[in-house]
């Protein structure tokens, strides 16, 4: 099972390590990273690994969510269907 | 990465900005097997029945909502048209009405919808006391929602329904009038009504449906106005591929819920119904997208056939999207939940002459209008038969729900507030049509060859 994580604001110093932290914390391993800076627009989506979090996914999802709050960002956390659904046929 | 950040990115912006959504994640629930001659003990098995079976609804749609990312606006619940029941129990059958909504407390749902009686063809046992209870069971509870089926293609209308609805949704606006006469607005009148409709009110569990299954609505004009502004030069039928292929998105999205509720709460998937339903937020219009068509304001001429194009353009990009479709499928146009269709009959430009024609080509009909509280039963009557015939002509689903607004004026705003908008009272034709209203009888059903 594997989730996006979309992260979408102003860039700032250590988006990628903080981020990159509360997924380990939940044993959820990155699989892939990708960013670009369009304009002032820092925008990072990263495919995670979440069969091993368990229940802990939603916490996941909530401390990430939380985690950009605090910087100013909008993260995303979703689960990779989501995207297969819509953009593929 | 084998998805690109780019269909990321449209996937999140069409949540954040464009107001995508599922509406609704419905579950219907044969009552067929709460059927008791004790009213008591017939509610009592409602009761247990829905409770066993609805009781993980809520948490799983907010599971699945957290699970992607997707939010799930509506959990409700549609049953078997209670008439069904009435006509086994003696007694009465708000009774039905208070157990639906102690379910409905209790589960968490929004809205319960099946306080219906479906009478195209005629009366049966239980019908007309189930009709003639609806302005009482509406205005003893809040979660219940009703709808009577009038008239067929294969039937033809019921003409003696179509003139009782009239006086019961007049009545069941004047039981609600201290609560902006809310109960009409819970009252749908259909034609043709379908029985795996998963929208509200006009929600029921048909007969021919399975004990129990889970059929999803999604939502989406705000997605569709803004990709068609993102082509200001196109010709009409590169908007309508764009539209089809918005659909589509949308529609997969609808069934990767329905599919995935369905196995969690470990009930069989029904349907997607793939509808554009507004809501009042900015945004979120389907007048909007008739105006990013090309259109000044919604209801200049051009309007019918703008929203001829979007309602077949939808059902076509969503149909290869799923691989059940059902329900009401296509463009709703409601008045009061649609700020593109209360501005436009604020300007004058959308009147209700214009709305009955735009039914014609969309799903559904006339839809949370309000027209002055002092229209007499035989108008409404005469507008409901209106637009049963169109859907009767038509072989589509067609319905009214209208709100006479009690004490108020043409022109004036009735507030429902949340996700039912408010209202402009409309201005009505008052020449009488109370004479063919009350000669009842029957509309014999239509030629289906010969069409011209």
């Amino acid at each position: 099972m594997r989730a996006v994580v979309a992260v979408i604001g102003k860039d700032t110093v250590g988006i990628l390590a903080k981020v990159s932290a509360i997924c380990a914390e939940a044993n959820a391993n990155i699989m892939d990273v990708t960013q670009t800076i369009m304009q002032d627009l820092f925008a990072m989506t990263m495919l995670i690994d979440i069969s091993k979090c368990g229940s802990e996914y939603s916490a996941l999802a909530d401390k990430l969510v939380r985690a950009g709050e605090e910087m100013g960002l909008q993260i995303h956390v979703m689960h990779e269907d989501i995207f297969n659904a819509m953009h593929r046929i | 990465m084998v998805l690109s950040s780019n269909d990321i990115l449209e996937t999140i912006k069409m949540i954040q900005e464009e107001n995508l959504d599922i509406r609704t994640i419905t579950m219907g629930i044969s009552l067929l097997d709460c059927i008791d001659s004790d009213i008591d003990k017939s509610c009592a098995k409602v009761y247990d029945k829905m409770m066993r079976l609805a009781c993980n609804h809520v948490k799983t749609g907010e599971d699945i909502e957290k699970r992607y990312g997707i939010p799930i606006i509506n959990k409700r619940l549609s049953v078997t048209p209670i008439a069904m029941l009435a006509a086994a129990a003696k007694g009465s059958p708000v009774k039905f009405a208070q157990t639906l909504q102690k379910v409905a407390d209790e589960t968490g749902v929004n809205y319960v919808g099946g306080y219906s009686a479906l009478v195209h063809k005629g009366f049966s046992a239980g019908d007309k006391e189930l009709i003639e209870s609806i302005p009482e069971a509406l205005s003893v509870t809040t979660k219940v929602c009703s709808s009577v089926n009038v008239g067929s293609t294969r039937a033809g209308i019921n003409m003696n329904a179509v003139a009782l609805m009239g006086r019961i949704i007049k009545q069941a606006s004047e039981a609600t009038a201290s609560d902006h006469c809310f109960g009409a607005a819970k009252i749908v009148v259909f034609c043709n009504a379908v029985e795996d409709n998963p929208f509200m009110a006009g929600a029921f569990h048909g007969v021919g449906e399975p004990d129990c299954e889970i059929n999803v609505g999604v939502s989406g004009p705000g997605v569709v106005r803004s990709a068609i502004a993102k082509m200001p030069g196109a010709t009409i039928d590169e908007i309508a591929d764009t539209i089809k292929k918005t659909a589509f998105k949308v529609t997969r999205m609808g069934q990767l819920v329905g599919t995935e509720a369905s196995k969690m709460l470990g009930v069989p998937f029904g349907i997607v119904d793939l509808s554009l339903a507004p809501t009042p937020a900015v945004g979120d219009s389907v007048a909007h997208i008739l105006e990013e068509i090309g259109l000044e304001s919604c209801g200049a001429y051009g309007t019918t056939a703008a929203l001829a194009l979007l309602n077949d353009a939808v059902k076509k990009g969503g149909v290869m999207a799923s691989s059940r479709v059902g329900g009401l499928s296509g463009a709703f146009i409601p008045v009061s939940e649609d700020a593109g269709m209360i501005d436009a009959v604020n300007r004058g430009s959308l009147c209700l002459e214009k709305l009955e024609a735009m039914t014609a080509v969309c799903s559904v009909g006339l839809d949370m209008f309000v027209v002055p509280g002092d229209t007499p039963a035989e108008i409404l009557s005469a507008i409901i038969a209106d637009e049963a015939a169109i859907g009767m002509v038509n072989s589509k689903t067609t319905a009214v729900r209208v709100i006479p607004a009690i004490g108020m004026k043409e022109g004036e705003m009735l507030d429902f507030g949340g996700l039912f908008g408010s209202g402009p009272v409309m201005p009505i034709n008052r020449f009488s049509p109370a004479k063919f209203i009350s000669r009842g009888g029957h509309i014999p059903a239509p030629l289906q060859s010969l069409k011209n």
